[in-house]
Formats: structure tokens, sequence, C-alpha cells
């Protein structure tokens, strides 16, 4: 800057052909070094972020995959309904033994001597605990099917999908693994004949909590952060921008909305873990709102959203020329009818990329969510915001702390679901962006 | 307060989401991580087993954060369980009291033991509480006295133990496996060491006698883990001759990348834990308000179903994931406690 900021002109004492130095070589340097640094910062930005994006990926792209095993399944009214109940007492569906229908076909499909209960045993563990669930749900659904044998795929055990993944290490000796020679033997077999396979795992967008891993998935925790997200949108919004237009055009000037504008700006910097103990003292112990519900994270996270709103929609609306207020005043307008038709349609963009760097910002907080009791296991779908539910980036911090190996890769799969949710949000502020933005 | 309470309720209301809280048809309960994932599939198998009740809400946070939560008071905006790795405090029982939970039942569920391990590729280790000891206290003796712990390297401590530093992730001191460790290694290891004597010629109060005994040294070669087993289990990892403090339920589901060290010669298994002859072991529990039994749905059914063999025996769920069940007689006794109505 000095460089250039010199306007006085001295006059050159030197001989007239040898050229005035000016420093145009440094000053080339300079820039150049300067490119130079930025492109560093840069290449060092983009590299940390390929390492991140491919650590996610590489471990958690198995998660979008899951082991099935499709069993013909004989729905025998032995078994389901022995006594022939079922129209008089429709709880004899809901309580028949279903894992026994399991066991015998996999029994028949390996060729097993049902009496060798070790074995058969083992064989039962290469299923899922939720086949129960899954087969009383065909059958509560379609009694009909009852005395039928039918094709069902059911989930393979966690470990097993490991296994057939590759993830676990089958050289070390077998009392050291969860899978056992046997299993994996009877796997291969299976895979050989085509019943069980790798299919794209959509449960992993659709199951509640669970504690089996092939069972788990972020359903749960997605209609919790979209819940929360509405809640956040619905409220910080309107909150936000109102107040930031009475600041920025109605308020006046004085030490009162100083203080108001020190204190916001301290807010948006405050940890978000004490909005969390807010959100405890006011809303639950206080006005006595249900523990674990979406309403509460959802009105935590307006709390915590609302100062990055309020600074960044006033940013918008300070860059608004002046000009425009001037001429719409000087055409009769209202100070109401300026910011109304006038100021605000220009200062959307800014203002909805704010909000929307707030939402993405709420999206991934966890924080707070701990001590309003959303770091929770919650298997039930939520049918209201009042009910409990959990948030996405809960589900990969639970899904974290884990012990069995299968979790590893769904907490990445995880990481990758709200990666793609806020890849969306980003590019939907850059699209309002766009189709906002108007140039003078 | 008025205006306060109006503000919240305006809020609330513009959520646009009318209706008043409805009364609450879900179990909810808090605590111990340790006891998380017994508690968890509990739940998912009550909510399987119990079509008519929602299946129970299971928060995280530790044995400290639940019990607080649990202490609140009564009535439907305060949890109805907490689950906690450790027995809960006089102290914890006088807030509760104080805040109207006057009726507390306690259940436990089982035993949980805790394991040290290293890294897959190591040798075979040979743990005793003495050599733990020797390695991690603050203050050691030698030749008499007590002194900074002089000891850098497992060999120094004692020559079967492996020539590399001393590195040691023990769990923090908000965990409830901390309390055992300290009681059960470092106490223990103390008083065989003879340390406990010659601490006990320099204090009288027995309190400080015990907090010197179990004093972790700060220098950085034991290493305080506040995360869960899985950060434990990244430390090891990165430092292949640290030894680890796990669960054991966690290390038999990674058992393929972890050794496991025998501790006064027995190696830790549900069995060995059972029998008393692993020394560290501790049980675990689940507290219940007496007055929400019966009031929230499905509450009774939920800790009968817990309790029941099928969930605690032996042979079950929880006994494939790591927990060490009571013995039968034990067991029996729980759940006639239970019905019973025994109180704290």
């Amino acid at each position: 800057m000095t460089e250039i900021a010199s306007p006085t002109v001295k006059v050159s004492t030197r001989p007239a052909e040898s050229r005035r130095d000016i420093g145009i070589k440094r000053r080339y340097a300079a820039e150049r070094r300067f490119r130079f640094y930025g492109i560093i910062a840069i290449v060092i930005g983009l590299f940390f972020l390929a390492v991140l994006l491919w650590s996610v990926v590489s471990k958690g792209y198995t998660a979008f995959l899951q082991t099935t095993i499709t069993l013909p399944i004989e729905f025998s009214e032995k078994v389901i309904d022995p006594k022939n109940e079922r129209a008089t007492d429709p709880k004899q569906l809901m309580s028949a033994n279903y894992p026994l229908l399991v066991r015998e076909a996999l029994v028949k499909q390996l060729g097993l001597d049902p009496k060798e209960r070790p074995l058969v045993k083992q064989a039962t563990d290469m299923v899922s605990a939720s086949a129960r669930t899954q087969l009383r749900d065909i059958v509560v659904a379609d009694p009909s099917v009852i005395g039928k044998t039918i094709p069902v795929t059911l989930l393979a055990e966690a470990n097993i999908d490991s296994a057939f993944k590759g993830q676990i290490d089958l050289k070390v000796d077998e009392s050291k693994r969860k899978v056992k020679d046997q299993q994996v033997a009877w796997m291969n077999q299976l895979a050989d004949a085509g019943a069980l396979k790798k299919s794209f795992n959509t449960g992993i967008f659709t199951f509640g909590a669970s504690s089996r891993p092939e069972a788990a998935g972020v359903g749960v925790a997605l209609i919790g952060s979209l819940y929360m997200m509405l809640i956040v949108l619905v409220l910080s919004l309107p909150i936000g921008v109102a107040a930031s237009i009475y600041l920025e055009e109605f308020a006046p000037k004085n030490r009162l909305t100083d203080l108001i504008e020190v204190n916001i700006n301290n807010l948006a910097a405050v940890p978000s873990i004490v909005y969390g103990l807010l959100g405890l003292a006011v809303f639950i112990n206080f006005a006595g709102l249900p523990r674990s519900a979406a309403l509460i994270g959802g009105l935590v996270l307006t709390l915590m959203t609302l100062p990055t709103i309020i600074i960044a929609t006033r940013a918008a609306l300070k860059a608004v020329p002046p000009s425009i207020r001037a001429a719409a005043l000087g055409l009769g307008a209202s100070k109401m009818q300026t910011i109304f038709h006038h100021v605000l349609p220009l200062a959307m963009p800014g203002i909805l990329t704010g909000t929307i760097i707030g939402l993405a910002h709420a999206l991934g907080e966890t924080a707070p969510l701990l001590l309003i009791g959303m770091v929770a296991f919650v298997v039930d779908y939520p049918g209201s915001p009042l009910e409990p539910s959990t948030a996405l980036p809960v589900q990969i911090y639970m899904w974290a702390n884990e012990a069995e190996r299968a979790f590893v890769e769904r907490t990445s799969g995880a990481i990758i679901i709200l990666l793609i949710f806020l890849v969306f949000m980003n590019l939907g502020a850059i699209l309002l962006r766009r189709r906002f933005e108007r140039r003078w | 307060m008025k205006a306060l309470k109006l503000t919240v309720a305006a809020l609330v209301a513009s959520a646009a989401f009318a209706g008043a809280a409805a009364a609450r048809d879900q179990v909810q309960v808090a605590g111990s991580s340790t006891v998380l994932p017994y508690a968890k599939i509990v739940a998912e198998s009550f909510g399987e087993a119990f079509p008519d009740f929602k299946t129970p809400v299971v928060e995280s946070g530790g044995s400290s954060a639940g019990l607080k939560e649990f202490c609140k008071g009564v009535g439907e905006d305060t949890i109805d369980i907490a689950n906690s790795s450790r027995k809960i405090k006089d102290s914890e029982v006088e807030a509760c009291k104080a805040a109207g939970v006057t009726e507390i039942q306690e259940i436990k569920i089982g035993y949980d033991g805790i394991v040290f391990a290293t890294d897959a590729g190591n040798a075979d280790l040979a743990l005793k509480p003495e050599q733990l000891y020797k390695a991690l206290a603050a203050e050691v003796v030698v030749d008499g006295k007590l002194v900074a712990n002089p000891h850098k390297k497992w060999s120094e401590v004692d020559a079967s133990l492996p020539d590399a530093e001393i590195a040691a992730y023990i769990p923090g001191e908000k965990h409830g496996t901390r309390e055992v460790f300290e009681e059960k290694i470092l106490a223990a290891g103390c008083k065989d060491a003879g340390a406990l004597d010659v601490i006990k010629a320099a204090v009288s109060d027995e309190k400080q006698q015990h907090s010197k005994c179990v004093a972790v040294r700060k220098d950085g070669m034991a290493v305080d883990i506040d995360g869960d087993y899985t950060e434990t289990l990244a430390r090891i990892a990165s430092n292949k001759t640290g030894i680890g403090v796990f669960g054991l339920s966690f290390y038999e589901n990674n058992a393929d990348k972890l050794k496991v060290a025998t501790v006064n010669g027995v190696v830790p298994s549900t069995e060995t834990i059972a029998s008393g002859e692993y020394p560290v072991s501790r049980p675990l529990f689940f507290y219940v308000k007496k007055a929400h039994l019966g009031v929230i749905p499905g509450l009774k059914e939920y800790v009968e179903f817990f309790i029941d063999d099928q969930m605690i025996g032996p042979d079950s769920p929880l006994a494939d994931y790591g927990l060490v069940a009571a013995p039968d007689a034990e067991r029996e006794e729980i759940r006639k406690s239970f019905e019973a109505g025994n109180m704290l």
C-alpha cells in the first residue's frame, strides 16, 4: 500500500537516461509471493478436505451395502398358531415363535441334523435377531401366508455381514473372533448358492436405533433433525429478521442499542453447551416440556441460531445502498414501504445465506442436545415433535462409541449422509443467492 | 416470572405444533454408558416382545449424570430409571430425598469384568495389581521412602514385563470404571507392594492414606480417557506397547485386535469373573422410582422383563454381549426383592 500511496512526485535529480526506480520488480515479486501463499493455503485446505473425505468415504461406503440371506420360509401353522386361535385371539400372531421358522428353514437349506443343537445355534446366529419382527409383520399384515412357503430376504447378523465384507481378519485364531470357521464355511456355501448376497442397504435410512448393527439406521434421527430444522426455521427466521430490521432501520442509535448489539455479537460466540443448560433449566425444569423431545431441541437450537441470523441480516441490510432508500422516500413511500418493498428484497440473498448457514450449523450440533436428553437410544419413530427422538449428529456420536465392528462403517456411513445433507443445504443457499441477486 | 412463563408459552405455541404435552406413554431411562449397551438390548427386545408398549428411551451420559436426573423429583417430566455402574452414593440418596424421591428400588443386573489389554501383536502379558500400582501410582516406595514415581519402563517395575515405556490408558475420573480400577487395582497393589505401611506411618487419617494409595501419576505416562472404550482402542492402535483398560464385553467384541492380560495369573472370562477368581469386576445396577410403577405404562413390565432369566440369565442375550450373570440364587433374590417392593 505504501508504495502506491505517495502522491507527492519528487523531481528526479538523476540523469534523464537512467529510469526512475519505482520498485516495480520488488512490487511484482511481492505480488507473486502473495499469490503463491494463497495457492499454498488453498492446497493445504484441499488436502485436509481430501483426507477427511477419503477417510470417511473409504470406511463408510460399505455401510450402504448389507448382506442378506434369502431363505424359503415355511409359515407352518403348527409353529405360528398350533391351536388355530388367530381368529379369536389376535395376540397369538404377535407372540408366536417366529425364530423357529428361520431355524427350520436354515436346517433344511444347510442340510443339518436338527438334534445337533450347538451346530444349529451357530447356524441360526447367522441370521439377525430382527427376523422375528420381520416375519411377524409379514404374518400380521397378511395372515393368509400361513401354511405357505415363500422366500423371505432376511438380514444377516452383523458379524456375518462384516466377515462377508472382509472386515474381520479370518486369519486370527477362531476363539478370538466373533465369526466361527463353520459359519464362514456356511456363509460361502450360501453365497455360492446365491442365497447370501450384498444388496443396497435401505435400512440405514429407514430403521431406528438398534443394538443390532444390521437393524440400526438413522431413520428416527433424520425425522428428529427434520423436526428441529423446521422449528428453527419457523421461529428464528421471522424473529431474527424482525429484530434486525428494527435494530437497523428504526431503532435510535444510543447506549441501549449499542449494548444490545454487543450482547448479540457476544451470544453468537457463546459455546452451544450453554444453550443446552439454558434449555434444560427453562424448557424442561421450568416450563415442564417433555424430555428428549424434538420440540425442545428445536427451541434450544433456535436460541443458538438467532444471533447468527441477526448478524447476517443486519449486514445484508447495511449493504443495501442508501440511494435506494433515499429514492423510495423521495417518491413518497413511507419508511415501512421503503423497507418492505425495496430494502428487504435486495437484502434477501444475504439473509437467506445467513439463515441457511445458521441452519446447517444447528443441524450439526450435539452438545446442547446432550443436556436435554436427546442423546438417547430411540427405536420408535416420533409421531410429533413432542415425542422422544434423536438427531443425526447424535446418532453418529452414539454409533462411534459402540463396541461392534459393524458400527464402525455405519458411523462413517451416517457421516456421509450428514455431509450430503449439508452439501444440499449449502447448494440451496448458493441457488437462492443467484436467484435473488440484483446488481446496481 | 409470569412474563417469562408467557414468553415460553408463546414460543411453544408459535412453533405451530398445537396440543399440550400428552401423558408420557414411554419409559425413560438415563445413566451409565457401561450399562447402556445392556439396557439397549433389553429395551429393544422389550419393544418387540410387548407390542402394546412403546420401546423405552435410553439416554447415555454417565452414572452420575443419570442419578442426578433421577433425583430431580417425581412426576412425568422426570426419568423413571437410572442406570449405574456403581452403587448409589449416600449423598445422592440424600439429594433424592430432598427432591421427594424417597422410594428407590435398587436392582442389580449382573457383573461386569474390567480387563487390561494391549495390541494383539504383543507377547502374552501377565499383570499383578502390585505391578500396576508401581507403574502408575503418583508416589511409590523406594528404599523405605515415599518418592515421586521414578519408573519409566515396564521392565523397571518388574523384569518379567516388556522393555517398553510405560503408557496406560485408564478410565477418566467421571467414569464409574475408575472407582473399580482404584479399589481393585491401585488400593490392592498399594497394600501388596507394602506401600500402605509406609503411608500409614506418614499419615494418620485413613481417608488420606487411601487417596494417597490411589493417586495416579500425572506425568503423562498414565493417560485418563474421558471418552469411551473406542477412544482407548484408538490409543492402543497408535501406541502398540500401551496398555488399555476395557470392559469385558468391549474386549470380546474386539478380541481380534487386542491381547488381554491375566491378572494374578487368571484369564478374564465370564466364568472366572462369576466365580470371583478374576479380581477386577463390579456389579452393575439400575434404580427404579417406585412412585412411577403403575403410573408410567410399561415400567413395571420393563423391569420384570429385564430381571427375567431370559435377559440376565447365563444363557441370555446380555450374557452373549459380555454381562457376567449373577449366581442363580442371587438372581432369584433380585426378583423376589423387586416383587416385594424392597427399597433402599
